[in-house]
């Protein structure tokens, strides 16, 4: 039930915010709005015990049960992690944002926005059914979109939000495509019923499709190789947007996903090659190309991507474990598991604090140029503070939290090594090489952040106005992180032991005991290969770092044009001229042309289905006599319906139109059918005084003075639409295959208390028909009436101008 | 439109009124023989419509004081209403109820929400029948 | 019987697919007016006809003619009967406001 309460909460207040905006003009909004997080943090808080026991809870409302969709809400311990952070880190960045966003702006839009995406957040972790969490997961794409172009009269806030959700919702849709596979597969969307089934159906053959459609769901919302170009371009949103949404929370979306769904597809080789590969390309490609940035922000986006790969390629190297099995000697792999959830929550706190002191630098000096900035460290000492913490521990350096989980990475991948299963052992050395070479420029770039932003030629703002501290608010947030990021570092195995150690036995469930799971953490753990990795990081770093100058024309190697911005930009700007041409090509304007296409592919499918089936039937044996006089009405009808197309007023064809119509409503008495005789009658009448009425504002008609071509081609075309209409109804009449309906309705009387069958049937059995079509025919009538005196407004406007 | 033909205004005057009592006949014949809201609903929208041929727009006005969209409105209400009114006693949408009287002077007699349906429609067909024609003749 | 309404039909509704296909707007409107007659006729007539009585319980004695098609057509006779009179409307605005009834002419132009 909290946990209910915990995804609605959100959407209530995002609600409640405009309306609210306008009641409280003094206050800031967002004092209001982080009551949200932090009550919903607090009741999290209070669950952890529980869960760290062991206990789940699980509450389901039905939704949809025929289509097997229900609103179904799991607390585990993987949720619970990402529960916390959503709300601990988005109570922190609110706090932030209410100094950051001045009450200048659209206040009530941003923290709308932001509550619906936290709203989604927690809903995409919280939901146990696939479809639902689908839902939340678009959302979240949506409510990213509005953020990321929040400052909309900027151009590139709108082009990165563009393409940002092109990107997400692409893989959602695919994602999405996946879910439906699985559930065709076995039979349920619910995750945790799939986990507990899925080894009858490692063998179907939608598994493999299935699960790259959903890793490619996963990647776009990581942020993964090559899909990583929408995240740098996302930092257009404002600083505690791009803190909250594409650093701590919304990009761990995919991670959250794979690390759910390694149950159901770990194990498999596909998988295993997939995540741990696109996750080291993605963690070497995103800190080679953060080095050259020179806006701080991109630079931090490029770091999240490559961190991003790191805890992705974290999770695809813990995934073997499914494959060997628990013993004690393959223990050591789920360990990899481990440290991705120990990084991604501490990612969570330094990158959270860095990019806060980005915030806060563009804050006061205006710039986050790296070329620009310079010793600041005497004028900012605690922003200086935080982002040396931030940095040092993003390069895995002690005493911070960082050190611990790249230590426990760098151990992931060395035992990579040994491991015969999925033809590794040939190029097992490579996992560790590429992580070592990854982490030198990760440690590159974090001394270009200290050194370049905080040390050298002082920033020279050209107002002249004295650069000082930010304003203590903006500074609690990130000071808060740092206290994590510190204290993590002392007290790793608190964090462990409640909070990391119920999400292991949630991602390998009955694998092996929770304890057996959960290492206890240690800083010093002797001179092992680990530390001699780390002490060369350091070493490499520096000397690179120096040496920044030297190398730095390597990246000339990659030039723009090649890039896969530039191929995302042509692939879309292909699309759209493609697609605009396509349409213009056939949307041509002319009625004829679009009467034309419904014709053709009238003549071609139902006459080529005549054609091919054979479905022709015909005889005459059934019909009813013809008497002399239906001969002579049949005569008539027919010279009238044929002369219409020659006569040479509108005048004469309306009233020939009128001769079919009164000859249709004999036909409807000949038929034995009072009814429509009655009211055929009198709405011809009316037709045709209706057709009266207009002609005294239209033109009288002149000859089609199409070319012959045309005209022969009409012909033709009328000519084949009324020969198959024929055959279809030869067929129709003498198709015996159901029987009718009808008999039904004749026991109206009992039925409906009518004797009258057609009627029954109009004011009864179809009741609901008719009373939708008193509808259409009002909605006509208020049509017409609008439409003769809506000009009659126009023509007032015009006379008193 | 001016015609001013008295022969044709005197006609009418009888002609319209035999139609009202036949669209009257044929609304309540309808649950039994030939008839119903539609039909009876245009014969009635036709009788108005001769009669806006025969006199001019303000003299018909003036005996029949209606905004004839509000008649369409109201019908589209009712039939849509009686629709709601089977959810408020727990049967399902649309779900007719019938009920059968012995009155001393009728004899057997049906007395049926179709009835107030059938109203509902006629009034519709009205309402929309005559506010087209009008709209369209008030055009300049 | 049957054979011959239908043909007649066919007839119909070729005449009405060659005025919806002319260019003159009025034209295209008289083509559905015949063509949903057409039609009327069409789903009256492969019910079978003079197959039973008028279906009036207590007027007429069993068999009665099939009564579904009946209350479709009625259905379908108003349905056409608002369509023409909206499009009839639509048609003339549109040529008040155009200066022409010609379709061709009436074709949006490229980057309005």
């Amino acid at each position: 039930m909290t946990i209910n309460l915990a995804i609605v909460i959100p959407f209530l207040m995002a609600i409640l915010i405009p309306i609210l905006y306008r009641r409280f003009t003094k206050l800031h909004i967002g004092w209001l709005v982080l009551a949200v997080p932090v009550i919903i943090f607090i009741m999290l808080v209070r669950l952890i015990p529980f869960v760290a026991e062991g206990h789940t809870y699980s509450h389901t409302y039905n939704w949809i049960p025929s289509l097997d969709i229900n609103f179904t809400t799991y607390l585990d311990g993987l949720s619970m992690i990402f529960g916390l952070l959503i709300t601990g880190v988005g109570s922190l960045v609110i706090l932030y944002s209410i100094f950051y966003l001045s009450a200048k702006e659209s206040l009530q839009h941003f923290y709308c926005y932001l509550l619906l995406f936290m709203g989604a957040m927690l809903g995409v972790v919280f939901s146990d059914n696939l479809m639902v969490l689908y839902a939340f997961w678009e959302l979240t794409s949506v409510s990213s979109f509005l953020l990321i172009a929040f400052w909309h009269h900027r151009k590139a806030s709108r082009a990165g939000a563009q393409k940002a959700m092109l990107i997400t919702v692409t893989g959602g849709v695919s994602m999405l495509v996946g879910f439906i596979m699985l559930h065709m597969m076995t039979g349920s969307y619910s995750v945790h019923e799939i986990i507990r089934n899925v080894s009858q159906f490692t063998d179907h053959q939608l598994f493999v499709p299935a699960m790259i459609l959903i890793l490619f769901g996963a990647f776009t919302k990581s942020a993964q190789f090559p899909f990583h170009i929408w995240l740098p371009d996302a930092m257009e949103a404002p600083t505690p947007v791009s803190a909250y949404l594409h650093s701590a929370t919304m990009v761990k979306a995919g991670i959250y996903l794979v690390a759910r769904l390694t149950p159901i597809f770990g194990g498999d080789a596909i998988w295993f090659w997939l995540v741990t590969v696109a996750g080291l390309v993605t963690l070497f490609w995103g800190s080679f190309n953060a080095v050259k940035q020179t806006d701080l922000k991109a630079l931090l986006a490029f770091s999240t991507v490559s961190q991003l790969g790191l805890i992705m390629s974290l999770f695809g190297m813990g995934s073997v474990a499914f494959k060997l099995g628990y013993s004690d000697s393959t223990i050591i792999y789920t360990q990899a598991t481990f440290a991705a959830l120990f990084h991604l929550v501490n990612h969570s706190t330094f990158k959270g604090a860095l990019f806060m002191m980005v915030g806060i630098v563009d804050h006061e000096l205006g710039t986050r140029d790296v070329r620009r900035l310079g010793g600041l460290m005497s004028l900012m000492p605690l922003t200086f503070t935080v982002a040396v913490i931030g940095s040092l521990s993003m390069a895995g350096m002690p005493p911070f939290n960082g050190f611990l989980s790249k230590e426990m990475f760098f151990a992931a991948a060395i035992h990579m090594r040994d491991l015969d299963i999925f033809s590794i052992s040939s190029i097992g050395i490579l996992f560790p090489v590429v992580a070592w070479v990854a982490s030198i420029f990760t440690f590159v770039y974090c001394m270009i952040i200290i050194f370049k932003t905080f040390f050298g030629k002082p920033y020279e703002k050209s107002e002249g106005k004295p650069i000082h501290e930010a304003p203590i608010g903006m500074l609690v947030s990130p000071i808060i992180l740092c206290v994590f990021v510190v204290g993590i570092f002392i007290f790793p195995n608190v964090l462990g032991q409640y909070i990391l150690k119920p999400a292991m036995a949630s991602i390998y469930p009955g694998f092996a005991p929770a304890e057996v799971l959960t290492p206890k953490i240690h800083a010093w753990h002797g001179i092992n290969m680990e530390l001699l990795m780390t002490i060369g990081v350091v070493i490499v770093g520096v000397m690179l770092y120096r040496k920044l100058k030297t190398w730095k024309p390597v990246y000339r190697l990659f030039p723009y044009r090649f890039s896969f911005n530039e191929l995302f930009r042509h692939l879309l700007e292909g699309l759209e001229s493609g697609s605009n041409k396509v349409t213009t090509s056939y949307m041509t304007g002319s009625l004829r042309k679009y009467v034309l296409y419904i014709y053709l592919f009238f003549i071609v499918a139902v006459g080529g289905y005549f054609l091919f089936s054979g479905g022709f039937a015909y005889s005459s044996a059934n019909d009813a006599p013809v008497e002399i006089y239906e001969l002579m009405l049949i005569i008539v009808m027919l010279l009238a319906g044929i002369s219409m197309l020659f006569v040479k007023s509108r005048l004469t064809a309306t009233l020939l139109n009128g001769v079919i119509g009164f000859g249709v409503s004999i036909f409807f008495v000949i038929f034995r059918a009072p009814d429509l005789a009655l009211t055929q009658l009198i709405v011809e009448s009316v037709t045709t005084v209706l057709f009266l009425l207009c002609f005294s504002f239209l033109p009288e008609w002149k000859r089609e003075d199409s070319p012959k071509s045309v005209k022969i081609s009409n012909a033709v075309i009328a000519g084949a639409v009324g020969a198959l209409v024929v055959v279809m109804s030869f067929a129709v009449m003498y198709y015996d295959e159901f029987d009718s309906i009808s008999s039904y309705f004749e026991n109206a009387y009992e039925l409906a208390g009518g004797a009258n069958i057609v009627n029954t049937i109009l004011g009864d059995f179809r009741g609901f028909d008719t009373m939708l079509e008193v509808v259409v025919l009002f909605i006509a009538g208020l049509g017409v009436y609008t439409l003769i005196k809506l000009k009659a407004r126009k023509e007032d406007t015009d006379n008193e101008n | 439109m001016k015609i001013n033909d008295v022969i044709l205004r005197t006609v009418t005057k009888i002609v319209v009124f035999i139609i009202l009592t036949l669209s009257v006949y044929l609304f309540f014949s309808g649950h039994y023989s030939p008839g119903g809201g539609f039909i009876g609903g245009l014969v009635l929208a036709s009788a108005i419509v001769l009669m806006y041929l025969t006199s001019d727009i303000e003299t018909v006005h003036k005996g029949m004081p209606f905004d004839f969209k509000l008649v369409a409105a109201l019908g589209v209400l009712i039939a849509t209403g009686t629709g709601f009114a089977s959810v408020i006693f727990g049967k399902d949408f649309m779900t007719q109820a019938a009920m059968k009287l012995n009155l001393p002077i009728f004899g057997e007699t049906e007395l049926a929400s179709v009835v107030l349906f059938e109203a509902g429609v006629a009034m519709t067909v009205i309402g929309v029948v005559v506010t087209i024609i009008l709209s369209i003749s008030e055009d300049e | 019987m049957e054979t011959l309404m239908i043909l007649l039909i066919g007839v119909l509704i070729a005449v009405a697919t060659y005025l919806i296909l002319s260019k003159n707007l009025i034209r295209v409107i008289l083509g559905t007016a015949v063509l949903s007659h057409a039609v009327h006729l069409l789903i009256l007539t492969i019910a079978g006809v003079k197959k039973g009585n008028v279906p009036l319980l207590k007027e007429a004695e069993a068999p009665y003619t099939d009564a579904l098609p009946q209350a479709l057509i009625l259905t379908a006779i108003v349905i056409s009967f608002a369509v023409t009179a909206f499009v009839l409307v639509l048609a003339y605005r549109t040529y008040q406001s155009n200066g022409t009834d010609d379709l061709e002419g009436l074709r949006g132009q490229e980057n309005e």
